[in-house]
């Protein structure tokens, strides 16, 4: 906390003891947001994972009617992060959208406030398997992979143990079992040189860490998951995690 | 009820009976009963009709007796003509009941030679037999209420139904209550557009409330309409005695160990014991408990809803047979399934309702006349109570059947979809039909016009979805399909829509430890659990299914895998009461009970002792006060309430009363609730500060708690949370939820959790959302009777500050003790982490087990 209070000398850091735990990562400072971003100080970049905007319209042209409010929820949500931490650059972590269709089909009221949180900032998308391709009618660079310091942003992670990898897709949460009560919650996963981000999304279900989607992408020693809490992070130790 | 044996001795005649039947009595030496009678020549004169009989009265035949003389006479038909449609639907609550029937009609109808087609519908019914039976109907259809749904929901259902004649309900109380029994009554408004004349049956076990019934049956276009009626008188009272032990009855608990050598005996003095208990987990364990005992290996067998249905038929046929000496039951058993001689039941824990009871006791005995056996033995000293009360009730054939509830909306969007599969339909019209079903005659047309912008959109302000609607309103005004996908989806869905969540339990694997069993395919399969109690469990958890100990080892799409854990002790959950509270009327025959000392006497001495002690030591309440008790435990400060609501209620309460206390500084820190009493704990003297401060105990029990505390609390309560996820799977909005469907890796599904979220936020007076307020209130929460507790009780609360526990409030505080502790310990130095969002998860407040439940 001192530490990132020395390098930006300024307010942020004193709502970073608040809302975000600093962790190491491959030798970047990194705070894990308990709204489900991340934030690199140093670069002043903010990332989100999985955002699947227009969601529902997409369950909608199937006939699956879900309360038309999750695009406009998570838009409100990154931009509160947004306002908080005035990043220069921001990270879209693929599946930004929900399909193909979802950036040409957005209406307006919500494309023109996504529009204005891009603008005055360098944005990027980095591309999913739900949305592989640009995102129709939106600024922005799209990308197979972003590098930035000793990272590296992509959507799936590269099996295997690697370093400096920072990647969304596989959904990650984690369950605690106390007193014969389970709590559930999304989370960041990390053994300190790598990172999976929580999904986004309002309407964005998760997967279990100890899922046999996630085995081999970590060392065992040094794992967490941190489970977003309504205001702060918890780190929780493997040792503590039950599958379900 | 499924015999067919009428009554030999019963004299009267009927000029309505054509010839055959007659001779077909005659042959058999019996004679119509009245009632049959009755009911024949008033079906004949066009009337509907509730038929309330006991066990035993040949109710089955006498309603389908207006169906088979009616068929008897039908001309022949002429060569070339089509063939006619489905003549008498039959509609029971189970499977098992219909294809049980078709047996025992299909034995008269050949014997009296009646040119008579009948056939099953279930869900167990192939493909190929319901396409045929489209073509070419049977005369009498035997099916369940999804059954119908789905066969109104067909584009031919108007032809399909056309030559109807008849509708007969069987255990017509049964099928009401739920909202089955909603949807059902829509169907039967349909099935009324689509003839107008149709006549119905209602047969019923004894209800407190017939005319609700009698409503139900008929259509209220013309508000307030009944069916005609029959009553037939119960036959002889049954014996029903309590079981007096020579054990210590004791404090607590659900199991009623102290007792099995004394029902043993019993099970050996008798020629067939059925034994009923409340709970599957209780089920579980009274077998186990008789088989240790059984030396001299008598065949006693297990029946209830989470065994596997091969096993379950096995059991009934055994049954049937009278090759066996016991079975041990839960409400599976409950609806008239043959039962062949049985001549004891015992009812093992507290019967919770006194026509409950009156209903599983008529399942011994199946001759009406001779007086049916039961022995009661309640599993601890406040059931001892609760079972004189029910044994009082049944000599004074009090019913205590629980009110009918206003048809669901989410029920009302399933059915309004269903109507659009049929065939267009004016918004006019549909709403005329559907306020004709008694349980939606008072219907506002704002709410149903909010149903069907549900199914044509979603039904949300913001109108997002216009461009994919499912139902469009054409130029005629009426609402249409706009593709034929909508109906296959629905058709798809209907059929499993109504049931409760149920996961097969299935052996896993053999493979890797661990790995195979979540990859590879589940193997056999040993019966089904509740999807709730599937979510409670931890991998390695152990519980009892069939008599069997089974470790938990994860959730697979539809699956919950187990592994054989043989020779381990069961780590039985400690949802050990009943899941139906305390009937209102046993709960006001136990307080009486307890105001008044002379009645003691007809209580076991240990029992009427412990109150005398309790009215030495602290207080009974007398008819019409709360009794409050306030005492210091182990650096802890107790409040310990008596209501006798039964334990919803006094859940409610007790996540209210923390919540108030918690403002008034006391500083709770939990508390637990069962049928009888709520107990509160604490970091802070509460019986000091009600002493000092007149009238805070009052203000603490105000019906103000029923305002804005309770709209506070429900924000973020998991109870309307899953409340919400059953509304929402029954209107269609999601599948119904798989859990571990999430474990195929593919994060396509959307969890109702996060959909309530969302709705909560920007839609709080959606139609879901108030579907699921209504049905939290009068389930899980049970409001109505908070309601009634806190204004019963104003003004008359009797506070009692101890030094320490009082003798009444040792059962419940014996119940703390039982909360599961925490399985994984950790380790200290991360445990705090993981504390403290338990924590904020759960308020800082220690519920005590019950809560998880």
């Amino acid at each position: 906390m001192s530490l990132a209070f020395d390098i930006l000398g300024e307010e942020p850091a004193l709502r970073q003891a608040r809302e975000a735990q600093a962790i190491m990562l491959q030798g970047e400072h990194a705070w894990l947001d308990r709204r489900g971003a991340l934030y690199l100080p140093e670069h002043r970049l903010l990332a989100v994972s999985d955002l699947h905007l227009e969601k529902g319209a997409a369950f909608a042209r199937r006939g699956v009617f879900l309360p038309p409010y999750d695009t406009g929820a998570t838009l409100e949500k990154l931009a509160g992060l947004i306002e908080f931490y005035r990043p220069r650059a921001v990270v879209s972590l693929g599946d930004s959208f929900h399909d193909g269709e979802g950036a040409a089909c957005m209406p307006d009221r919500f494309r023109a406030p996504l529009a204005s949180l891009m603008a005055g900032r360098d944005w990027f998308w980095i591309s999913g398997n739900h949305d592989p391709n640009a995102p129709e009618n939106l600024p922005g660079e799209t990308l197979a992979a972003l590098h930035v310091g000793g990272l590296t942003f992509r959507h799936e992670p590269t099996p295997g143990l690697i370093e400096g990898e920072v990647a969304g897709h596989l959904h990650p949460c984690a369950k605690i079992v106390a007193r014969g009560r389970g709590v559930r919650r999304r989370c960041f996963a990390s053994d300190g040189s790598r990172l999976i981000m929580p999904a986004f999304g309002a309407f964005t279900g998760s997967l279990n860490v100890l899922d046999r989607a996630f085995s081999g992408l970590f060392r065992r020693e040094g794992f967490y998951a941190h489970m977003m809490g309504s205001a702060r992070v918890f780190p929780i130790p493997r040792a503590n995690l039950v599958p379900g | 009820m499924t015999t067919l044996s009428p009554h030999p001795l019963a004299p009267a005649l009927s000029a309505d009976l054509p010839e055959p039947f007659l001779q077909w009595f005659a042959k058999r030496g019996w004679a119509p009963r009245a009632h049959q009678v009755e009911l024949l020549a008033r079906a004949q004169a066009a009337e509907s009709m509730l038929l309330i009989a006991p066990t035993g009265a040949g109710k089955t035949l006498a309603g389908f007796l207006p169906s088979l003389v009616e068929l008897s006479l039908r001309p022949k038909r002429r060569p070339g003509l089509r063939p006619s449609g489905v003549h008498t639907l039959y509609i029971s609550p189970l499977k098992a009941l219909a294809v049980d029937i078709e047996r025992n009609l299909d034995r008269p109808v050949a014997e009296i030679g009646l040119p008579v087609s009948i056939e099953t519908r279930t869900g167990d019914t192939p493909a190929h037999k319901r396409q045929r039976q489209r073509l070419n109907p049977p005369d009498i259809l035997l099916t369940t209420p999804e059954q119908l749904a789905l066969m109104i929901a067909s584009p031919d259902a108007g032809r399909f139904f056309a030559d109807l004649r008849f509708v007969v309900f069987d255990e017509l109380h049964a099928l009401v209550t739920s909202k089955r029994g909603h949807l059902l009554s829509l169907g039967l408004a349909r099935l009324r557009k689509i003839v107008p004349d149709l006549r119905t049956v209602g047969l019923s076990a004894t209800v407190s409330d017939p005319d609700e019934l009698r409503r139900w049956l008929v259509s209220q276009e013309e508000p307030g309409r009944m069916s005609g009626l029959i009553s037939v008188e119960g036959g002889a009272k049954p014996v029903i005695t309590i079981l007096k032990s020579r054990e210590r009855v004791p404090w607590a608990g659900h199991a009623a160990r102290y007792a099995m050598p004394e029902v043993y005996d019993a099970i050996r003095r008798h020629r067939t014991t059925l034994l009923f208990v409340n709970t599957r987990f209780q089920a579980e364990l009274l077998f186990q408990e008789l088989w240790q005992m059984n030396e001299d290996s008598l065949p006693i067998a297990l029946h209830h809803g989470s065994l596997d249905a091969a096993q379950r038929r096995r059991v009934e046929k055994a049954m049937g047979e009278n090759s066996l000496r016991a079975v041990v039951a839960t409400s599976t058993l409950d609806l008239g399934i043959d039962w062949g001689d049985v001549d004891l039941v015992v009812h093992v824990g507290a019967p919770k309702g006194a026509s409950r009871l009156a209903q599983r006791i008529g399942r011994a005995n199946h001759r009406m006349d001779e007086p049916s056996k039961a022995i009661l033995v309640p599993a601890n000293r406040f059931e001892v109570m609760e079972c004189l009360a029910a044994v009082e009730a049944n000599y004074l054939g009090a019913q205590d059947t629980p009110p009918l509830t206003e048809g669901g909306l989410d029920v009302l969007c399933q059915h309004v979809l269903g109507c659009a599969c049929a065939e267009p339909f004016h918004a006019d019209d549909l709403y005329a039909e559907v306020t004709s079903a008694a349980p939606y005659a008072r219907l506002t047309r704002q709410d149903f016009d909010r149903a069907v912008d549900f199914v044509a959109t979603g039904g949300y302000s913001l109108r997002a979805y216009e461009r994919y609607a499912k139902i469009r309103k054409a130029a005629d005004g009426s609402w249409r399909l706009t593709h034929p996908r909508v109906a296959q989806q629905y058709r798809l869905n209907v059929g499993t829509i109504m049931d409760s969540s149920m996961l097969d339990v299935r052996f896993a694997r053999k493979g890797r430890a661990g790995e195979a069993m979540l990859a590879g395919r589940g193997g056999f399969k040993l019966g089904q659990v509740e999807e709730f109690f599937a979510e409670t469990l931890s991998p390695g958890d152990t519980f009892l299914l069939g008599g069997r100990v089974l470790r938990f080892e994860g959730l697979r799409e539809n699956d919950c895998i187990v592994s054989d854990a043989s020779g381990e002790e069961a780590q039985v959950p400690h949802f050990g009461g009943s899941k139906f509270p305390l009937s209102t009327y046993l709960a006001a025959g136990v307080r009486a009970m307890l105001a008044d000392p002379a009645r003691w006497k007809s209580l076991p001495s240990q029992v009427a002792d412990w109150l005398r002690v309790q009215q030495s030591k602290s207080a009974l309440p007398r008819p019409g006060e709360l009794l409050v008790e306030t005492f210091p435990r182990q650096k802890r400060f107790y409040m310990v309430a008596y209501p006798f609501e039964g334990r919803l209620a006094h859940q409610t309460l007790g996540m209210l009363l923390t919540r108030r206390l918690a403002r008034a500084e006391l500083r709770p820190l939990g508390f637990v609730a069962t049928d009888y009493s709520i107990a509160v704990w604490g970091a802070r003297d509460m019986g000091e500060a009600f002493a000092e401060e007149s009238g805070a105990l009052d203000a603490l029990f105000d019906e103000d708690m029923l305002g804005e505390d309770l709209e506070d609390w429900l924000q973020d309560s998991y109870l309307l949370k899953r409340t919400f996820r059953h509304c929402a799977v029954v209107a269609g909005l999601i599948d119904r939820r798989h859990p571990g469907r999430e474990k195929t890796g593919r994060q396509v599904t959307v969890s109702a959790d996060l959909i309530y979220d969302v709705l909560r936020t920007h839609e709080p007076d959606h139609i879901l959302m108030q579907a699921t307020r209504v049905d939290a209130a009068t389930g899980l929460l049970d409001i109505r009777r908070l309601n009634e507790l806190l204004s019963r009780i104003r003004g008359r609360i009797v506070h009692k500050p101890l030094n320490q526990i009082s003798p009444l409030a040792l059962p419940i505080l014996l119940e703390i003790g039982k909360e599961r502790v925490n399985l994984d310990a950790g380790d200290e130095a991360s445990g705090n982490a993981a504390d403290a969002l338990i924590a904020e998860a759960m308020g800082d407040m220690e519920l005590a087990g019950q809560m998880g439940k």
